[in-house]
């Protein structure tokens, strides 16, 4: 962090970002860069809502501070709905109609693809496990899994 | 044979939720010139006596009800919730002031200086109190937001002939919407015109409630919808609270100003749902057959009436249940207390009626030493049968076809059997039903829908109305009958997003109205614009509610009739496990079967059966939410659990058509029925487990421990 300078990786570009270190990636994002696919359920870790994958992993980003943002290579929704897995899993969701309200769904599709990241072939209870830090107030969660195992048997060979 | 309009067809808003496209409202308006905060009360009642407030920096303002251009009242039903606390608090978080301006830090250090000093009142924190006036009246004489009573056949004389008289008193608990997008609203001012972007289900009850406050005319004062992150009630009449000091301060500042509720104001100071307690006392011949009942009513309205009123009143049309029984007396009240406003929530006051009349059937069963399942079968209504209210059944009444379907599907026959010998293992099931619409004469008199459908010169056709999607499905649902009756691709027909300005009052997004009643006037609008049909050019078509003929009139003064055109059914059968060490209730297994006329998308309504179940478990297991010193415990989503996809298994149901005459394609409601009946089955399979009577939710872990120890 050279010259109060943080530069990362989002979505396959370089960000340099200026400002304090102590806010928080989800406003970055949102605010700063435009990523409004990222949402704000609750702002303390435990929704899932602001889920993305950073350096490969499922993380919150209403607990990240952007102090630690460094050298990290960051994918939100608005980069995986450009890949051929995230068209794969978003078309699984729309098939099974695992949406509702869909303000948990953003995050509920990265969390998928952390799933099927770890585990192309995931069991019900591997997607259960997977997801259980999205909440989502309106599915009551079985079409989601079931959007899952679609996804990972049409996407066969993307994982 | 099932109906085509129940095939399923993508929804129109999958991908664009899924993919993250979808704008909900802070997405829409990510900064904004000016945020506002609300500055709650800090004491749960009493009257202000005096405020110190800051010298705010150029920009800023704090507003309070000096500010309010027209009458400080919201009006929702009655209109007893101020817009701004003036004189009197009565509710820890009740809005006093709202401070605006365009940096959140400046915002907070005003809040953090004002002073208000209170003299305090003490607080009527259960029913009890404020059945005893603790603290002096606060509501009209006797603290009663609302009174209702009914009665069928005789009830006097069964009693006093009675062989046996068994009476219980079940209660539930508060419970907190938790819908994933918080309170979200972004006001401003344009050309003498109040206009408001909501997350909200009822655009034109916002707009009803800021008539007053602001003294404006109804057509200066716009509501735009935005896509809703879930609702379940919690939107119907809150985003009234919030939208009143936001219009002030935009009607002063006339600036845009963007009111988002983070989580923790969102859950301590939001409307929840009523918690209840409901007594019945039952007349039993030398049988065991059941004489009559007196039902006794009494709901937590808290601080302000809101929609206490109709929920009370659907509560007591509905605690009669599935059951015909002759001589019936129901007497409802809601009271006033200082808590956090009761409200709307799935179900409307069914839930806690139901929970209480099934969990009442088993222990009358318990008592009698009967089957539960065999002891109800002799009361099931049937077509023809009269209702609580004096109404009748019209539809056929499926419930027969229905229960062998659930217990083939759960085995719960076997099961039942099998787990009177195995502890801590247990299985429940419980019948309900849910009126579609408004009570009584509420759709012709009070709401009189009207929606347009216009064709644009592509043969187009867009759907316009007030109903909005929030979750539901209605943007498809629409569609989908709009679709079939037009004879059209699904592609050319569209769903309007309701803004008071260009769509016309086709009443609130609640009552399982939406597609039952309004979805059957997109149906007839679309049928006469086939008739009509001029390809190429622009076409408008209203279509206004009509009563159905086939009702037994209703009559308000002595609350007779029907009170609902038709009914949706379930039975829901719930399997458990206790764990004998920590009494941790384990969920096996989650059936329902749902006649709710023709379901309009098989897919859609699933993921209602799927999502309410799931969310009434949580109602009756999970979602402990304590009320002490003011304020609820459970302050944040760490404490308050809702349920994850870890705490339930996979949902198995079915659906049994049955068309409704008056519903769109046969369609009833399905939305709300879908929460009535987790609870009691939930109960009943604790029961089974620890042998006991479960008669609250949420169950506990350690009322279980309690209710074991006592060996009951
Ligand atoms: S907003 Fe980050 S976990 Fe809820
Ligand atoms: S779809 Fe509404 S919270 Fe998940």
């Amino acid at each position: 962090m050279k010259d109060g300078k943080i530069r990362f990786t989002l979505n396959g570009r370089e960000v340099v970002y200026e400002d304090s270190p102590l806010r928080r990636l989800l406003d970055v994002l949102r605010e700063d860069l435009g990523e409004t696919g990222v949402k704000e359920g609750c702002g303390e870790g435990e929704c899932g809502a602001c889920s993305i994958l950073l350096d490969g992993k499922l993380v919150n980003s209403c607990m990240v501070a952007m102090g630690t943002m460094e050298g990290k290579n960051l994918m939100t929704i608005e980069g995986l709905r450009e890949t051929e897995q995230g068209k794969c899993i978003i078309d699984a969701f729309a098939e099974a109609g695992a949406v509702q309200c869909g303000f948990c769904i953003p995050g509920m599709v990265m969390a998928a693809q952390s799933v099927l990241q770890d585990s192309p072939h995931p069991s019900e209870q591997d997607i259960r496990k997977g997801i259980s830090g999205n909440l989502c107030r309106c599915t009551g969660y079985d079409q989601i899994i079931q959007a899952v195992l679609t996804a990972s048997e049409k996407g066969e060979g993307l994982w | 044979m099932p109906h085509s309009i129940s095939t399923t067809v993508r929804r129109k808003d999958a991908v664009a939720k899924a993919a993250g496209t979808m704008e909900y409202l802070s997405d829409q308006f990510p900064v904004s010139p000016l945020h506002g905060k609300c500055y709650y009360s800090s004491i749960q009642r009493g009257l202000i006596e005096s405020v110190s407030l800051p010298e705010v920096p150029e920009g800023y303002h704090i507003l309070g009800a000096d500010d309010v251009p027209g009458v400080n009242s919201l009006h929702m039903i009655i209109e007893d919730w101020p817009v701004f606390a003036d004189k009197e608090v009565r509710y820890l978080g009740q809005i006093i002031f709202l401070i605006v301006g365009p940096e959140k830090d400046v915002i907070l250090d005003i809040h953090r200086k004002i002073r208000v000093n209170y003299k305090e009142i003490p607080p009527c924190t259960t029913l009890e109190d404020s059945i005893a006036l603790k603290g002096g009246v606060q509501h009209g004489e006797d603290n009663v937001f609302t009174r209702y009573d009914i009665h069928h056949g005789q009830v006097d004389p069964p009693f006093e002939s009675a062989h046996r008289i068994l009476e219980k008193e079940y209660y539930t608990g508060h419970q907190e919407h938790v819908y994933m997008e918080p309170q979200s609203l972004f006001a401003h001012w344009e050309d003498d015109s109040f206009i408001l972007h909501a997350s909200a289900q009822c655009p034109f009850y916002i707009r009803k409630s800021l008539v007053n406050a602001l003294g404006m005319e109804p057509e200066k004062i716009r509501i735009i919808q935005t896509p809703t992150g879930g609702a379940f009630g919690g939107k119907e009449h809150f985003p009234d609270v919030l939208a009143g000091p936001l219009a002030v301060a935009v009607y002063k500042v006339k600036k845009p100003i963007k009111l988002v509720l983070d989580r923790k104001e969102d859950m301590a100071y939001s409307i929840k749902r009523h918690p209840s307690a409901i007594h019945i006392k039952t007349a039993l011949d030398k049988e065991g057959k059941i004489l009559a009942h007196d039902i006794d009513i009494r709901l937590d309205g808290g601080a302000y009436s809101s929609c206490s009123a109709v929920v009370l009143a659907r509560a007591v049309f509905t605690v009669g249940n599935v059951y015909n029984i002759k001589n019936i007396r129901i007497a409802g009240r809601a009271f006033c207390t200082n808590k956090p406003p009761s409200d709307a929530f799935r179900g409307f006051g069914a839930p806690q009626a139901i929970f209480a009349m099934e969990s009442h059937m088993n222990y009358l069963a318990y008592e009698l030493g009967q089957d539960p399942l065999a002891f109800r079968q002799p009361y099931l209504m049937k077509q023809g049968d009269p209702t609580t209210t004096d109404g009748k059944i019209h539809e056929k009444v499926m419930l027969p076809e229905m229960t062998k379907r659930i217990l083939e599907m759960s085995g719960y026959g076997k099961k039942y059997q099998d787990y009177k010998n195995i502890p801590y293992k247990g299985i429940g099931l419980s019948y309900f039903f849910h009126g579609s619409g408004f009570t009584g004469n509420g759709e012709r008199d009070l709401i009189k829908a009207r929606i347009y459908l216009k064709k644009d010169h592509n043969d187009h056709v867009y759907i316009y109305g007030s109903n909005v999607e929030m979750g539901q499905g209605i943007s498809t649902t629409f569609c989908k009958v709009a679709s079939k009756a037009l004879d059209l691709p699904f592609e050319q027909v569209h769903f309007v997003e309701p803004d008071t300005e260009i769509v016309p009052d086709s009443g609130p997004t609640v009552a399982s109205r939406s597609i039952s009643v309004v979805g059957f006037l997109v149906q007839k609008a679309a049928e006469k614009l086939k008739k009509d049909w001029k390809s190429g050019e622009e076409q408008t078509i209203i279509q206004d509610y009509e009563a159905p003929t086939h009702m037994v009139p209703w009559d308000q003064n002595t609350l007779k009739g029907d009170a609902y055109p038709a009914y949706s059914w379930g039975v829901n059968v719930i399997e458990v496990e206790v764990d004998p060490i920590t009494f941790e209730v384990n969920t096996k297994g989650i059936w329902g079967v749902y006649e709710m006329g023709v379901p309009i998308d098989r897919q859609i309504v699933e993921g209602q059966i799927i999502g309410g179940m799931v969310q009434a478990l949580g109602y009756s297991y999970l979602e402990k939410l304590e009320f002490s010193d003011g304020r609820f415990r459970q302050a944040t989503m760490s404490d308050y659990m809702i349920p994850t996809s870890m705490d339930f298994p996979s949902t198995k149901s079915a659906i049994v058509d049955n068309p409704f005459e008056y519903g769109a394609y046969g369609a009833k409601g399905a939305g709300e029925m879908v929460f009535d009946g987790a609870a009691p089955a939930f109960g009943a399979a604790v029961s089974q487990a620890v042998d006991t009577i479960i008669d609250e939710v949420p169950v506990l872990p350690e009322t279980l421990m309690e209710l074991t120890d006592e060996g009951r």
